[in-house]
């Protein structure tokens, strides 16, 4: 396994006191928890901030890590030396803590669950008297296209939950399923799928997995709600004098009318082309008016006619010519 | 649990939740629920708690106010605070995104002369 460096990971120096550890911890778990920060690799951040922690705040498992030396190195290939924590007193991982299985290796081997497994927790050491109990709902997020809330879609994904294994240490288990996305879904909604929890114990009934919609980027539309928007560019001459363009929709190309006088930012709307649903969303075409180029002496000379014939003062609310 | 058949699961779309429900589904204190809704965070319909119902969303919400609690030490009103600043947030990351979309520029230094 590697070794971890939890002061390292704290950004403290080996003689940093009890204070120290909490404040520092407390300042970096807020900046990096994953419901605040949405940077990627802030989660895995926070896990490492609380397993140091973890460690740290509790003086008998820093007497006992510090023991180890001070000589390793952040990943390097360990082994704990035999009856390393001898004369330390101290329970399995404390409560509070993440997720089961959120640990490391290395956690786990020198202060977790697994060590502390024998000392009689859990349902098994109730005697001969039978125990039942119903399995926890699980939670996840599932990143979908747009176009799977216009049309539906089947997507698979994969899950990884903490599972007791028969020896009492708790193991990340993986596995596949397939989930029809029913048309009609926004972001942030939640799929309930009765009984893929995790599993309940005795003839404890199943939890239920929940999936958190969420919308993959997409390069032409944006989201609110079940309203869509995107951006419509048009040129001068179809702003200034109306026009009839073809748009793209994410159910098809359809024929869209611009009144004379458009501006750029109005937004047009087609009813009930947004998202489907009761109500179904609206697609809004947002305009953006869009400058010819003057690449061509003939082009330049459009825009110097236009320079000399209009009365245009583009500049007039700023007061200056 | 093992689901080894290759048949898609037709998932449930949720519009509202009940209290045992929402409880349930994060795996809190039903006490500690209510206490969030005198908190102002969560804004069920209906008077009597028997019969309150929750939008989905509050699922989300419940979730992201208890590892606030659990992880940093966040009070209630601290939890109802930081949920509307990150809901603020989010809004304007969007409004941000689609904004950013139609105005591509660049900066180009200019003579002020």
């Amino acid at each position: 396994m590697d070794y971890k460096d939890y002061y390292e990971t704290l950004g403290l120096k080996r003689t940093a006191t009890q204070d120290e550890i909490k404040s520092t911890y407390r300042k970096l778990a807020r900046k990096f928890h994953p419901d605040v920060n949405r940077e990627e690799g802030a989660e895995d951040k926070f896990k490492a901030l609380g397993e140091a922690y973890e460690v740290l705040k509790d003086p008998e498992k820093r007497a006992a890590y510090d023991q180890l030396g001070a000589n390793w190195q952040e990943g390097q290939n360990f082994r704990p030396p035999p009856e390393w924590d001898s004369g330390f007193e101290y329970a399995g991982a404390g409560s509070g803590a993440a997720d089961e299985g959120a640990y490391s290796d290395f956690f786990e081997n020198l202060f977790g669950r697994a060590r502390a497994a024998g000392a009689g927790a859990g349902g098994h050491q109730r005697g001969r008297q039978e125990f039942h109990a119903a399995g926890q709902d699980h939670h996840a997020k599932i990143t979908i296209d747009l176009k799977d809330a216009f049309e539906g879609a089947t997507r698979s994904i994969s899950l990884r939950s903490p599972e007791v294994d028969a020896s009492g240490h708790v193991q990340l288990k993986e596995r596949t399923i397939k989930v029809k996305i029913p048309k009609g879904i926004t972001q942030g909604q939640h799929i309930r799928l009765a009984g893929q929890g995790n599993p309940g114990m005795g003839r404890g009934q199943a939890g239920d997995l929940y999936l958190e919609i969420h919308f993959h980027e997409d390069p032409v539309y944006s989201v609110d709600g079940r309203d869509v928007y995107f951006d419509l560019p048009i040129a001068p001459w179809e702003a200034a004098l109306g026009a009839k363009v073809k748009v793209p929709t994410p159910t098809g190309v359809v024929g869209l009318n611009v009144a004379k006088g458009a501006h750029t930012g109005q937004k047009l709307r087609l009813k009930g082309r947004g998202i489907p649903g009761k109500p179904a969303g609206d697609l809004y075409a947002v305009l953006q008016i869009v400058l010819p180029p003057a690449n061509t002496d003939k082009d330049r000379a459009f825009y110097e006619q236009m320079a000399r014939e209009m009365d245009f003062n583009p500049r007039a609310k700023l007061g200056v010519k | 649990m093992e689901n080894r058949s290759s048949e898609a699961l037709p998932g449930e779309v949720i519009e509202m939740v009940t209290l045992t429900q929402l409880c349930q589904s994060c795996g809190v204190q039903t006490d500690w629920v209510v206490e969030l809704v005198n908190e102002g965070v969560l804004e069920p319909q209906g008077h009597d708690p028997k019969r309150w119902q929750f939008s989905a969303v509050s699922i989300t919400r419940v979730r992201v106010a208890w590892h606030l609690q659990r992880d940093l030490g966040v009070n209630r009103a601290g939890i109802a605070l930081a949920l509307n600043l990150l809901e603020e947030r989010e809004a304007l990351r969007q409004q941000l995104q689609r904004f950013g979309r139609s105005v591509p520029g660049g900066i180009v230094d200019a003579d002020g002369s």
